[in-house]
């Protein structure tokens, strides 16, 4: 089976949000509350356990050329967010249950019915996407619609997208297309078009990749996402210290009490 | 003829030519063009939203907050002291100490192997979710580290406790002397990392003000529990003890240790362990912790009779709340710090939105 990946290009995105309907529908999602956060406007905040999909509402100040905008106006550019689905992936690890795995199609997968609401997930994504539902207990994300892809079918939201802003496939070849894409966009004056691709972390490449515009981070995505697992020899180690310390003071204190009291 | 309301002429701009050539262009402007080419006014101070270098995106955090409730860090307190006690308890028994000091200790161990498991499944919320832990065994989550060494801590601290109790009740007996110390042997040994496996879970996370200490929250985090177990026996009686005086005098130091490592960092990431209610709570449980036992039991050492007595118990007293709150306080932080936006970001706090 072939590894799959999601292509987001933020520049064909016309936030129209028929990801996110398509994303609820087909997965079953109640309405979560459809409240103006006043941030331009995004209506739905972040990804959680209700929201797979978000999109992002980026606005940035007056910058001539950018977008293609009159010099006077913002630019607004959008930019469906949804779980990376990371190579190395913190939650994954993470998950004391086994309930998260990795899928045939490269994806990450949290079978429902072994989640058992620990919520480690929680604070080992360093993306923040998955979250504890407080009403049923167990942790909710994309689930890079495993149940179409079995069926041969693509995501629903990739399928329902109207502009191919979301793009799927098999990941070298989108890879390969995203290049051509950036590449295509540089030579039409978008000299600030890039790949947002997680590649030079310990997270080690995402299957979510995105096609920006300037700094990654206007769009939330952080510069430098690292896998938990990476703490874990230096946490590790000082528990070993710690514990030694504590055997150690332990037999000296009582041994040297034993002594006093034997002479 | 005027409104008897209005008290005041009105604030506002006194009309004059340029004001009024302006209206004129606009109104041409959008006649010529159907359209206006203006920014419009953005007034000084108006929360204008913009995604940028300074404000990411629109400063909302990137991170989720940690969904644990209020049974997680009772869990790493109790966790922390009842696997100290083991230890105590395995070492004093094995080196012949008082035997009610032995005992006292496996009844802390064995209380901890019943309240731990308790304290998860309610934060689970259904005890049979426990039972999904137990399916596999995963060395790089320190969750399932914890709770397998939960359970061989199970296995151990109750058997050795059991055993012990049954052999002052009805007299020695060789098997039950085996059990007791099989039970105590195992009950130490994961007893060990049970005391501070903890400080490697919340450390292995995204979490900025946890994963920057993850080299010294296990050591922080036993000490404190060891603090909490010597306290413990000390006010169960067991408080001629010079081990146990030791014990707490060492852990004391080492916690003013890790307190004064941590107020000597000027990091942004650890302002909430210093800053804020978190803040005041890891500061208050470090000084209850580390400095006021240290110098109660200084001054306990120094006295004697009655006095020494009393200065003794305050400090275990003090090391215990200290150690509760070490615990509160940080989860609390952990909150604080998936709140602040700028620090997954890597934006700098001198960089103020310019907008
Ligand atoms: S983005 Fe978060 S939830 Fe998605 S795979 Fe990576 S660690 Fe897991």
């Amino acid at each position: 089976m072939s590894v799959t990946a999601f292509l987001t290009d933020s520049t064909l995105c016309i936030g129209c949000k028929a990801c996110e309907v398509a994303c609820k529908e087909w997965n079953g999602i109640g309405e979560d509350g459809l409240n103006w956060s006043g941030n331009s406007y995004d209506n739905t905040g972040a990804l959680g356990h209700s929201t797979w999909r978000h999109v992002k509402f980026v606005e940035h100040m007056p910058e001539a050329g950018f977008g293609g905008n009159a010099p006077e106006l913002n630019t607004w550019a959008f930019s469906s967010d949804v779980c990376k689905h990371c190579e190395n992936a913190g939650c994954l690890e993470a998950c004391p249950t086994g309930s998260i795995v990795r899928t045939e199609f490269g994806g990450v997968y949290i079978q429902p019915d072994i989640c058992n609401g620990c919520a480690y997930c929680v604070v080992a994504c360093p993306f923040g996407v998955v979250q504890r539902n407080p009403d049923d207990g167990r942790a909710f994300k994309c689930t890079f619609c495993y149940d179409r892809q079995k069926a041969g079918l693509i995501p629903a939201c990739a399928k329902a997208c109207p502009t191919e802003s979301i793009q799927f496939g098999e990941i070298e070849s989108l890879k390969l297309r995203a290049k051509e894409r950036v590449e295509e966009l540089h030579s039409r004056g978008m000299q600030d078009a890039n790949i947002y691709d997680s590649a030079d972390t310990s997270v080690g490449g995402i299957h979510a990749m995105f096609i920006v515009r300037g700094d990654p981070r206007t769009y939330n995505l952080p510069p430098k996402a690292e896998v938990p697992t990476i703490y874990l020899r230096k946490g590790w180690t000082s528990s070993a210290i710690a514990a030694a310390m504590l055997l150690g003071g332990t037999l000296l204190a009582f041994l040297a009490e034993s002594q006093r009291g034997g002479a | 003829m005027t409104d008897p309301q209005l008290r005041t002429m009105p604030a506002g701009r006194t009309p004059d030519i340029s004001s009024e050539q302006r209206l004129a262009e606009i109104r041409r402007e959008a006649g010529l063009h159907g359209a206006v080419k203006a920014q419009g006014i953005r007034p000084a101070g108006a929360p204008f939203p913009a995604a940028s270098e300074e404000t990411g995106y629109y400063g909302i955090p990137l991170l989720k907050e940690p969904a644990w409730t209020w049974e997680i860090p009772l869990y790493f307190f109790v966790g922390g002291a009842a696997g100290s006690a083991a230890v105590i308890g395995a070492i004093a028994s094995y080196t012949g100490a008082d035997r009610k000091l032995v005992r006292d200790a496996q009844w802390i161990a064995a209380a901890g192997t019943v309240l731990s498991p308790a304290l998860l499944v309610a934060d689970l919320g259904k005890p049979s979710r426990f039972l999904n832990m137990l399916r596999v065994f995963k060395p790089q989550s320190a969750m399932s580290v914890g709770v397998w060494t939960l359970v061989g801590f199970s296995a151990g601290a109750p058997a050795a406790a059991f055993a012990g109790f049954l052999q002052d009740r009805f007299g020695p007996s060789l098997p039950l002397r085996i059990i007791e110390n099989a039970g105590q042997a195992v009950s130490m040994a994961f007893g060990l990392p049970f005391s501070n496996y903890t400080g490697v879970l919340i450390g292995a996370t995204a979490i900025p003000v946890w994963n920057e200490n993850v080299g010294n929250l296990p050591i922080h985090f036993g000490a404190s529990g060891l603090s909490a177990a010597v306290g413990m026996l000390e006010l169960m009686g067991n408080d001629k003890s010079r081990a146990l005086q030791a014990l707490g005098i060492g852990a004391a130091m080492v916690e003013c240790w890790e307190g004064f490592r941590l107020e000597s960092k000027a990091k942004p990431n650890l302002e909430p362990v210093k800053r804020g209610l978190s803040g005041a709570i890891v500061r208050t449980g470090g000084l209850l912790s580390g400095p006021l036992p240290l110098v109660l039991r200084v001054a306990s050492a120094m006295t004697s009779g009655r006095q020494s007595k009393r200065l003794r118990r305050f400090a275990a007293a003090s090391a215990i709340a200290g150690s509760l709150l070490t615990r509160i306080g940080w989860i609390h932080a952990g909150h604080v710090s998936a709140r602040d936006w700028r620090a997954p970001l890597e934006i700098p706090r001198t960089l103020i939105a310019k907008y």
